[in-house]
């Protein structure tokens, strides 16, 4: 035990480093993003294999949770009908502060192909979006993508919720 | 190879021409032709009155009145052996002759011989439930009811099953707009939100491919930068094509090139 102990006194100073608030925060939020297990059609394919061994989202510290209350994220991962909007809503609003929003796929962009009644055209007429993902269905790859465009958004965003709100549109 | 269609004036003319074009009628043999079903016919009409029966693609189909629908499937469930029935559902003839139709696809499983009921009701006609028959016409019926807004009279519990309870219309009509109506395309916004967001959230974008110029935030546009979220009304509304710009573009074609000797 301790073979790497470190006299701070001799060697190099005392474990000080600066930063901002700001920047401690969203380190954190940045680096253990748990996204929502919300599978709405084919995406939740893609997402689930995100999730998987092969493409381990793990790594990037994103775990996905079952419940709202525990998540930051939600990844509407494919169709959302116009039946299940209001259920999206309502599990959206019982996340907690902070949140962030993937749509997954182009079914959640903008309808996609279903350009039909009883389908919601594009999640954002009812959930302000953060990040669009393109494709039918994205790889896991575009996920991860996602993920990290995510974060480094985050690490722009104040961590003050009161300014983070004015950049929200609904 | 293609059929040659002249191509002169081709485009003065309606792409398709024959959108009216009905397919032909699938041949209907006699059901005397089939020893079976010639039985299996002779039951029925000792049963209820048939208006018509043939066979087609292999099929019995009988034409009963929507009143002995009862009777009818019953008569085949119990006496022919049709103990199963794959498929219930309607068919919109609103338009054409103001009628649905309903068809009953039944299946003997013994024999391998399946059997279409078909019957015609008015629009605001109803029909018997056949669940104490089948038990899968409980769905099946819910279905009929919800697409196409035909009463089940004596059904358990006639509910729509596929469209949320408050929706109004039934899609499967052929009035039905395939993108919705009114109704439709502010369901969800008047569910979660209300009747007053509709101002702020705005009619449903139905083309995919739409650029907002005046969307500073979700859109851009080159050669007329604003920076994100600016204020919609210092957007340029000049349009003015691409042209090549060594910040933007870099041509390719000119400038040093360097030509490999030999292929690695």
């Amino acid at each position: 035990m301790a073979q790497h102990q470190v006299n701070y006194a001799s060697s190099g100073g005392l474990p000080v480093a600066l930063t901002t608030v700001d920047r401690l925060l969203n380190w954190g939020r940045s680096n253990s993003l748990w996204p929502l297990t919300y599978g709405l059609a084919c995406c939740a394919i893609e997402m689930m294999a995100s999730g998987a061994s092969r493409f381990d989202f793990d790594r990037m510290g994103v775990i996905f949770r079952a419940s709202p209350r525990q998540a930051d994220v939600m990844i509407l991962a494919g169709t959302l009908s116009k039946k299940h909007a209001e259920f999206a809503r309502r599990l959206y609003d019982q996340m907690a502060e902070p949140k962030w929003v993937i749509s997954m796929g182009s079914c959640a962009n903008t309808g996609g192909m279903f350009n039909t009644y009883a389908t919601v055209q594009g999640v954002d007429r009812i959930i302000p979006v953060d990040i669009y993902l393109p494709g039918c269905a994205p790889r896991p790859e575009t996920l991860q993508y996602a993920m990290m465009m995510l974060q480094k958004k985050i690490r722009r965003e104040p961590a003050d919720m009161k300014k983070r709100k004015l950049q929200r549109f609904v | 190879m293609r059929k040659y269609t002249p191509k002169e004036n081709v485009q003065a003319k309606a792409k398709y021409t024959d959108r009216f074009w009905v397919a032909p009628q699938v041949p209907r043999n006699p059901v005397e032709e089939d020893e079976y079903f010639a039985g299996v016919l002779a039951a029925v009409k000792e049963a209820v009155e048939v208006l018509d029966a043939y066979i087609e693609i292999g099929q019995l189909v009988i034409h009963i009145r929507p009143e002995q629908n009862i009777e009818a499937l019953r008569t085949l469930k119990e006496e022919c052996g049709y103990a199963m029935c794959s498929e219930l559902s309607a068919v919109d003839y609103l338009a054409q002759d103001g009628e649905f139709e309903i068809f009953y696809q039944l299946l003997n499983l013994k024999e391998a011989k399946r059997v279409r009921v078909l019957t015609r009701i008015k629009e605001d006609q109803g029909i018997e439930s056949i669940v104490p028959l089948y038990a899968m016409a409980n769905f099946a019926e819910r279905e009929m009811y919800d697409m196409f807004g035909i009463y089940v009279n004596n059904h358990p519990y006639l509910k729509r099953i596929l469209m949320p309870d408050d929706w109004e219309g039934h899609p499967l009509r052929k009035t039905y707009p395939l993108e919705g109506d009114e109704f439709a395309s502010w369901y969800e916004v008047d569910k979660i939100f209300g009747k007053e967001y509709r101002d702020i959230i705005g009619p449903e974008n139905r083309d995919p491919a739409r650029v907002d110029r005046y969307d500073t935030q979700r859109f851009s546009r080159i050669g007329h930068e604003v920076p994100f979220g600016a204020d919609p009304k210092s957007v340029d509304t000049t349009e003015t094509p691409i042209e090549y710009s060594s910040e933007i573009l870099s041509d390719y074609n000119k400038g040093p090139h360097k030509v490999l000797d030999k292929r690695k």
